[in-house]
């Protein structure tokens, strides 16, 4: 079968990569550009262990095929820290202990990072919601959502 | 599997009308992408619309109704206040439906054609009196969305038919909608029962209304008898209950791990005077 040419942009950095139209972008972007952060859990779109934002708009990369990204600005977690410094976000999972064996944890990151970017300050509740497509088995979620209030807290430059 | 990305919905069909084996349109692909990984069904040929001019486009017309493009995401709804402020319970029904990330791609007509009996987008849909635009071989057809679902994954869609535009009526004064569904927890379930309410009002009497249920049959159902129940009245006690009664009626329901024959058909009832309630205050101008 003829793979199929695409030129996308990933993390500000023009990609491009040969795949079969069968192929999802989370295929794409692990085994083609090597970017492995984006992690398959389910691969049905029901953990949001894949997420990543396409065009600003957070989706899960299991759920889009790869010949999909033509032209698009896809955004991964690769992306997230400037180059040794975390965001704070990702500083803020370590101080509060927000994750275990961490297969969930990029695509939380990315989730609440287009959160914060939508609305900086969410509630509880909202975050909440805005969290439900992403499943963790290890930490019971309450880490993670003290660890993203008190980064929006932060990012707002209001004292945590 | 043969990946097409047409530039026109003339050219769409086209493609899907000379396809030999199993074909599937892509727009959110939130179901296709599912289906596929799980061999349910690999396509011979998928089609992916987005590259065709305004399907993302979201519209409203000179005369107040909306149209929306076939590719429009659920988040891209939320996101247009004054969509939400016409017809909150259609967007509060697309809304329901998965996580964020699936709100990201997931759209209404996908919600429609994937033919679930229990998919939160169709209800409202229904009540809401929208029609489609559906473009095929032999032109471009109009169709009420209550005509499309056939059964579980099927549609009344033909060969080579691909839905081309989705149509909102004006909301006019002294309406609304809304829709609620069961679910035993508060997020990212399937609909055990679903129910959405249109109404319109002078002064306190229900005029117009239209009722629809989902889950509970075959296929998301318009329950003409529902709505003449509170066509008339105040929506008063009896009327409430008058109205439970036709929406319980209208329910053939399966018995499954979610729900039994008895739950659903007694739990529509209560939905639809719950439902009711809200469209009736939200067509006052109470907020939602």
């Amino acid at each position: 079968m003829s793979k199929i040419h695409v030129t996308t942009t990933v993390n500000g950095d023009e990609a491009e990569f040969l795949c079969e139209p069968r192929e999802t972008l989370l295929d794409c972007l692990r085994d083609k550009l090597h970017m492995t952060g984006a992690k398959e859990g389910c691969g049905t779109g029901d953990c949001g262990a894949c997420s990543v934002t396409v065009d600003g708009r957070l989706v899960c990369s299991c759920l889009m095929l790869g010949v999909e990204a033509e032209g698009k600005e896809i955004t991964t977690i690769e992306g997230m820290a400037e180059g040794d410094t975390l965001h704070p976000l990702q500083r803020k999972f370590i101080e509060h202990a927000a994750l275990q064996c961490g297969v969930c944890t990029p695509g939380i990151l990315v989730a609440s990072k287009a959160l914060l970017e939508k609305n900086p300050d969410p509630s509880e509740e909202e975050l909440r919601y805005w969290l439900a497509g992403n499943l963790c088995r290890c930490t019971g979620y309450d880490k993670i959502i003290r660890a993203v209030m008190d980064a929006a807290a932060e990012m707002r430059g209001e004292a945590a | 599997m043969r990946y097409h990305s047409p530039a026109s919905f003339e050219d769409a069909a086209g493609i899907a009308a000379s396809a030999t084996g199993t074909t599937r349109f892509l727009a959110g692909g939130t179901d296709v992408l599912v289906q596929l990984r799980s061999d349910l069904v690999e396509p011979d040929d998928l089609i992916d619309i987005k590259k065709i001019p305004g399907v993302k486009d979201i519209t409203q017309r000179a005369d107040g109704g909306w149209d929306l493009g076939v590719a429009v995401a659920g988040a891209e709804m939320t996101e247009t206040p004054a969509l939400m402020a016409d017809w909150p319970g259609l967007v509060e029904g697309m809304d329901l439906i998965g996580s964020t990330q699936v709100q990201g791609r997931a759209t209404l007509v996908g919600n429609l054609c994937n033919a679930s009996p229990a998919g939160d987008g169709v209800p409202a849909m229904i009540t809401a009196g929208v029609t489609l635009s559906v473009t095929g071989p032999d032109g471009t057809r109009e169709v009420a969305v209550e005509d499309v679902p056939a059964g579980p994954g099927k549609t009344t869609l033909t060969k080579g038919e691909v839905v081309s535009g989705v149509h909102i009526p004006a909301r006019g004064a002294h309406g609304g909608d809304a829709y609620l569904r069961f679910i035993p927890r508060t997020e990212m379930d399937i609909a055990v029962v679903g129910c959405a309410v249109n109404l319109r009002l002078d002064g306190d009497t229900v005029v117009e209304a239209r009722v629809a249920l989902g889950a509970v049959a075959p296929t998301a159902r318009l329950v003409p008898d529902a709505a003449a129940a509170i066509i008339g009245t105040t929506l008063d006690d009896a009327a409430l209950e008058a109205l439970a009664a036709a929406a319980s009626a209208a329910c053939q329901p399966i018995d499954d791990k979610r729900g039994t024959i008895e739950f659903r058909t007694d739990v529509a009832g209560v939905l639809a005077k719950r439902a009711a309630k809200i469209a009736y205050g939200r067509a006052k101008g109470n907020a939602a």
